[in-house]
């Protein structure tokens, strides 16, 4: 359950940063995203998976939030 | 000797690695790689941030002396206390040349040593009651110390003092800040961690210290500048261009930094970073809990220059723009006068480099500028978000080494045969021997600075008196010359 930070890069796209790990990824796709809500699988540029419960209202980014290693 | 193709560079570091046992061949071949500039992740093609191999020539520092001697050393109003041995301290004490103003041991401190030279004593039973004097008698003999710096070396956590509660006392009782920084040597792989274990202290103790004080007037044009460490006065060249564009420079550190500019830094509009490595982590953290936005920047020549003057405008309004474009176009004559005057004597020269933070991608856009071409390049201790943005700047088929060994940087040297090498001074005087020109690009080799326009006149002036210098021809002796050499002779000595 690492912490993770995301932020938004110039581009526009969310940013998947772990600072333990100095890994920092683009996130490619989140399961809900809508006005009322934001989390669920999170899938990566590089292909990991992660999980969130979904956050409603979604978060301001930047924020820091806790990931699940997501179980396939 | 031409370019080599991505065959020959391959072949190349498969020929050095030959040398060692398969363990270790393993996992150096992870470090080098052939750069390959459509490969949009670095970790596909390098591996970094790893333990060194034992037994092999490195020349990583350690968490201390990211935190000591990089993040914290500079600035300039705070007293670093090197705690514990004498020698760490001793050793690295002025080495990185960050200039600063002010009266050194009156209100400034940066080229003293302060240590709590440790001895048997203190660890059996303890530091923490010494620490405690010390920082007692700092405040008796240099009262205008804005803050005191705890950087613990080695023996602090293999013994288990408990710096932070000192601190907190004292602070307390001394009435200024009391920073206790867990920056222990044998923490991480290299001086990396330290960066970051000094933005943690940074973000901890002391971003916070002016939250709820609005007393400080701000515009909507201030700035920081984050890890520019002043080396030869790098930051003073950028920050006057920077104030040129009507842009308000409220802090820079850590070079001829102070502790009020670190506290003042959430109160600005934006963060711009030169050395990522070592500031990426306070800035994310200022940009989670103010919304301070932070962007890289470039100094490097005036290409890159350009390029990041316009990129920093692009963040203010049309004035600031317009001011962007005043500056470079202001400077243009005095940097068109450096290329016509040094271009023609370097170029097409090849450099390899091999230096740590931002330098191995940085600079190359300096060396184009003059028409030189970096052949190969590599970071003491990067992670794979610097060769994420290295691959885009360097060239295709050329060399990448993470970390690399003494004995690999000879081989390579031997085979690609480069006009320059830039590293460090622990290489300097073993590729100088071997009659190939070098600079040592921590500290600029005495000389500097190299940021911003004024730099480049001076980097341009440096590479071209390394790599011209009559001396390079006078590496054999006359006896063993041939007439071919001969023949050359007179051409040296007129040059």
């Amino acid at each position: 359950m690492p912490n993770v930070m995301i932020r938004k890069n110039d581009d526009g796209c969310l940013l998947f940063y772990v600072a333990k790990k100095d890994m920092e990824e683009t996130i490619a796709s989140v399961e809900t995203d809508t006005a009322d809500a934001w989390g669920g699988a999170v899938e990566l540029t590089d292909g990991s998976r992660w999980y969130i419960e979904p956050i409603s209202p979604p978060p301001s980014f930047p924020t820091t939030l806790r990931f699940k290693r997501a179980e396939d | 000797m031409a370019a080599m193709t991505r065959e020959e560079t391959q072949a190349l570091i498969q020929e050095v690695l030959e040398v060692y046992p398969d363990k270790a061949k393993k996992d150096r071949a992870k470090h080098l790689a052939v750069n390959d500039q459509t490969i949009e992740q670095s970790k596909k093609c390098i591996t970094s941030n790893r333990k060194s191999q034992p037994g092999v020539m490195t020349i990583r520092g350690c968490a201390y002396a990211g935190s000591r001697g990089v993040v914290w050393g500079p600035i300039k109003d705070m007293i670093h206390i090197s705690h514990g041995p004498v020698g760490c301290g001793q050793y690295s004490r002025a080495g990185r040349r960050n200039y600063y103003v002010g009266m050194t041991g009156v209100n400034t401190f940066g080229t003293m040593n302060f240590t709590s030279d440790f001895q048997e004593k203190d660890i059996v039973f303890g530091g923490d009651k010494k620490l405690d004097k010390i920082l007692s008698e700092i405040e008796q003999l240099f009262p205008l110390a804005k803050g005191i710096s705890v950087q613990s070396e080695c023996p602090i956590g293999l013994i288990g003092d408990d710096i932070e509660s000192v601190a907190k006392k004292k602070s307390k009782e001394l009435d200024k800040p009391v920073v206790p920084v867990r920056c222990e040597g044998f923490r991480g792989v290299s001086q990396s961690l330290g960066h970051h274990i000094a933005n943690d202290a940074i973000r901890d103790w002391v971003i916070g210290n002016r939250d709820g004080d609005n007393s400080f007037e701000t515009t909507p044009y201030d700035v920081a500048v984050i890890g520019d460490y002043n080396i030869g006065g790098d930051a003073w060249a950028s920050r006057i261009l920077l104030e040129e564009m009507g842009l308000r420079v409220v802090a820079q550190w850590a070079g001829d930094g102070t502790l009020s500019e670190m506290e003042l830094t959430p109160k600005v509009k934006l963060n711009l970073i030169h050395c990522y490595r070592s500031v990426n982590y306070i800035s994310r953290h200022m940009e989670e809990k103010y919304g301070i936005p932070w962007m890289e920047y470039n100094f490097f020549g005036p290409t890159k220059i350009a390029e990041s003057l316009r990129a920093i405008a692009e963040r203010f309004d049309e004035t600031i723009q317009a001011n962007a474009e005043k500056v470079i176009a202001k400077y243009q004559a005095e940097y068109e006068a450096v290329v016509a005057k040094y271009r023609p004597r370097l170029e097409g020269k090849r450099v390899m480099l091999y230096v740590g933070g931002l330098r191995p991608r940085h600079i190359i856009g300096a060396y184009e500028d003059l028409g030189m071409e970096v052949v190969g390049t590599g970071y003491e201790f990067a992670h794979n978000d610097d060769y994420d943005r290295t691959i885009k700047e360097m060239g295709d088929s050329t060399l990448l080494y993470d970390d690399v060994t003494g004995y690999e940087f000879e081989e390579f040297v031997k085979r690609i045969k480069p006009d320059l090498i830039g590293s460090g001074i622990k290489e300097k005087y073993i590729f100088q021997k071997m009659g190939i020109p070098f600079r040592q690009m921590h500290s600029w080799d005495y000389s500097g600075p190299y940021h911003g326009y004024d730099g480049f006149a001076i980097f341009a002036r440096d590479m071209d008196m390394t790599i011209n210098n009559p001396c390079w021809k006078s590496m054999q002796a006359p006896w063993l010359k041939s007439d071919a050499d001969d023949a050359a002779a007179p051409m040296a000595a007129s040059a």
